[in-house]
């Protein structure tokens, strides 16, 4: 049985944007995904001792995330004063509402969601930038998902245009054959 | 592999990067033209060219989404703070 353990300090950087994509298609405002995303990082921190390793970290914390999403819902729900539905979450009385992340275990089979979360495009593309040498990535991402000038980005980061041209192609091959099979 | 030639001849590799540049329309009109002869005789960047524009209409179709670089950087600085007040 492979052991994950949980690096915090790379979180954002590995996993916020797949995060993020996760919630905007589910919640569809940008401030609410990036408050979500960050109330998952922090929660994930803090519950860290409860990670038994038997879930990579990245569906250990889109386990929470899920959990805050739906938190999400319920909160908006209960403001507009629509019929309640009470569902006992936890068997103890007094932390209704507080069944997240403290309950969460590392889901360490694939269900079925998970089959479906990979044919959402965003997140099979975020999935194959993941592979990418860090490098390539950010410099695809700034140019092709964030439209930033060539020449921006080239001052930025202290490159060359053509430089830049090469990393952006390599970037671009390898994400071709990582989509072919199911996307190109 | 071609031998560099001057004029409208280029090598693959120059042709794969200006299909890349015509793809953010960063191209220029003789950098095109010069793709497009490449592309007349050479089958393998044709292939890439092909695979090149499906990718760039994925990319466009707007499911797809990151975090820009100020977004990521306040919410590095707010997991910083409670990582080091965690440790």
């Amino acid at each position: 049985m492979s052991d994950h353990k949980l690096f915090p300090n790379t979180w954002i950087d590995r996993y916020s944007d797949y995060l993020f994509n996760y919630t905007i298609s589910r919640v569809n405002d940008r401030e609410t995904a990036q408050d979500l995303v960050q109330e998952t990082f922090l929660a994930g921190l803090r519950s860290k001792d409860n990670f038994k390793g038997q879930a990579s970290e990245r569906t250990w914390l889109i386990s929470i995330l899920k959990r805050k999403i739906i938190d999400h819902y319920r909160r908006i729900n209960s403001t507009k004063g629509q019929a309640e539905v009470r569902v006992n979450f936890s068997k103890e009385d007094g932390d209704e509402g507080n069944w997240l992340e403290q309950h969460v275990a590392d889901p360490f089979d694939r269900t079925a969601e998970d089959t479906l979360e990979n044919t959402e495009l965003g997140l099979a593309i975020h999935n194959c930038i993941d592979k990418l040498p860090e490098k390539q990535a950010r410099i695809f991402k700034m140019k092709t998902l964030l439209g930033y000038d060539t020449e921006a980005i080239c001052n930025e980061l202290n490159i060359t245009a053509s430089n830049l041209w090469v990393i952006i192609h390599r970037a671009r091959a390898a994400l071709a054959s990582c989509l072919k099979d199911s996307w190109l | 592999m071609m031998k560099k030639r001057k004029g409208f001849m280029i090598s693959c590799e120059e042709a794969n990067i200006n299909c890349d540049k015509s793809q953010y329309r960063e191209a220029s009109f003789w950098e095109k033209f010069k793709l497009n002869i490449h592309l007349i005789y050479c089958r393998a960047c044709r292939r890439y060219t092909a695979g090149n524009s499906r990718l760039s209409k994925l990319m466009q179709k707007d499911d797809v989404d990151c975090l820009n670089e100020k977004e990521k950087a306040a919410l590095k600085n707010a997991f910083d703070k409670e990582l080091s007040n965690n440790n």
